[in-house]
């Protein structure tokens, strides 16, 4: 199968790194970063074009643009990993668009455009035949939009409650084992590059909110958004109620929560026994899924990394080459 | 709950031995023969927490013991969550903020652990709060969500699942 690659980041690159290294039926036929393009229907030298990026500061012809690519290039899947704008989607939102409507398929790990447009993204892809897939967008590389369409299919999903957000997850830990403030934590959050120079993101609460607006709208179709969640970070706290929180055999997690039926969806910091399977060290993720037939299920892993992203990536397009290969 | 049952030998810990089978916890068993029992009965009162909905299998069985339950006394205060608050607590009159609970009838405070770093600082504390039912305990941290918002204060509430 035939693959473009939109953006060359940290998950970009792993992506091509990965396609190239393993021997899984997949040829990069397109490949974009953020200021020139490559194109050949017969698979590019990726290589070559991730040390010339290297080198150069970019990986092809200047005179090629990503829509070039998107809508020139000879690919059956185009995989858009360019960054995220939450606030409009864009100019994700348009590429994938521009592919659906090439009746190509699309898999990505870009949450503006899966939070923002969801619902019309889908309705275009069915329209077209084609698959959108989005297993990188939540949680990196656990597979939670597999367990949900496969592994629990005919399963009603009651509530689910996670930890989406590795960031805050790592400087939690880090006030509850040492007492340091969550000044000092971030601090060190930012030097172990676990943090962004800006964190407002991650430690509002925000990035585990977008999430939880995707997993409510697969899951159960409801159309919520950002506005709906009821969101509170975790800059406020104190390493004093961590230790108030300890005193009780508990601790302080930043916890995402959807439950329908009570019309509960937020982001919170929330005390949470220590034995709770949702309480971990450091930047792990976690989902909990309450389930009418299968009950309690909580997966844990990685939710983020250049390699462990690239997982989510290829999934999606396996499945996608096993799905539609008559036609891929 | 005031008992009557049968006095010999034994008896009195038949009748306790139920209680702990549905899961109570005995915090009191006031026993007082001065009143001279001329059917060789004995007379106890007991108190005891339940957990919810327990009461009616507790009385069956102690029914099966051949135990005579005279009275049952109300019921009370048998939930308990912990929060946590963080902000300028005593500013914003922390006595008032647990005042708003337990003026409800239906919930108190019950416990309350304090931290005060600098005056200038945020304190944090831990309230923990009892309710006869989970509807009260709802509508209590309905109560603790609002006066919190209103004071600007961090509420931390628990993580409950809830299948």
């Amino acid at each position: 199968m035939k693959i473009a690659l939109i953006g060359l980041g940290s998950v970009g690159r792993g992506v091509a790194e990965m396609i190239t290294k393993k021997d899984l039926g997949l040829t990069i036929t397109g490949l974009a970063d953020s200021k020139s393009g490559a194109m050949d229907p017969n698979g590019l030298d990726i290589p070559a074009l991730l040390t010339h990026k290297k080198k150069n500061g970019h990986c092809g012809d200047p005179d090629i643009s990503t829509l070039d690519i998107i809508k020139k290039a000879d690919y059956d899947a185009l995989v858009e990993v360019t960054p995220t704008n939450a606030l409009s989607g864009e100019p994700a939102i348009g590429y994938i668009k521009t592919a659906l409507a090439r009746k190509k398929h699309v898999v990505t790990s870009n949450k503006g455009p899966i939070a923002l447009a969801n619902k019309e993204l889908r309705a275009m892809a069915r329209k077209n035949g084609v698959a959108l897939r989005y297993e990188a967008t939540v949680a990196g590389a656990i597979p939670i939009m597999h367990t949900l369409e496969h592994g629990l299919a005919g399963n009603e999903i009651l509530a689910l409650y996670g930890v989406l957000n590795g960031t805050c997850n790592y400087i939690l830990t880090r006030m509850a084992a040492e007492g340091l403030t969550y000044e000092q934590a971030l601090m060190e959050a930012r030097e172990m590059g676990y943090a962004e120079a800006d964190p407002t993101y991650d430690v509002k609460g925000i990035d585990a909110a977008i999430k939880l607006v995707i997993l409510a709208n697969t899951i159960w179709g409801n159309g919520v958004t950002l506005k709906d969640v009821d969101c509170t970070g975790i800059d406020l706290l104190t390493p004093d109620a961590l230790q108030l929180a300890e005193d009780e055999g508990c601790t302080i997690r930043l916890i995402a929560e959807a439950i329908p039926r009570k019309h509960i969806l937020r982001v919170s910091p929330r005390i949470i026994e220590k034995n709770h399977p949702l309480v971990f060290d450091g930047t792990l993720n976690a989902l909990t899924l309450e389930t009418d037939m299968a009950k309690e299920i909580t997966l844990i892993g990685r939710g983020a990394g250049s390699v462990e992203t690239a997982s989510a990536i290829i999934g999606d397009l396996l499945y996608i080459k096993d799905r539609y290969d008559g036609r891929a | 709950m005031k008992l009557e049952m049968k006095d010999s030998p034994g008896q009195l810990v038949a009748a306790l031995k139920p209680i702990s089978d549905v899961g109570g916890n005995i915090i009191a068993v006031i026993h007082q023969r001065e009143q001279g029992s001329d059917h060789g009965t004995l007379d106890v009162q007991i108190v005891l927490e339940l957990p919810e909905g327990r009461l009616e299998k507790l009385v069956v069985l102690l029914k099966e013991q051949g135990v005579h339950i005279q009275r049952i006394g109300e019921q009370r205060l048998l939930y308990k969550r912990t929060v946590i608050l963080i902000g300028h607590l005593m500013h914003t009159d922390l006595s008032d903020t647990v005042d708003q609970i337990d003026s409800t009838g239906f919930a108190e405070v019950s416990e309350l652990a304090m931290s005060m770093p600098a005056v200038k600082d945020r304190s944090s504390s831990r309230l923990t709060i009892k309710s006869v039912t989970k509807e009260d305990m709802e509508a209590a941290l309905a109560i603790l969500r609002r006066v919190s918002q209103q004071k600007s204060l961090l509420l931390i509430e628990p993580l409950e699942e809830s299948a």
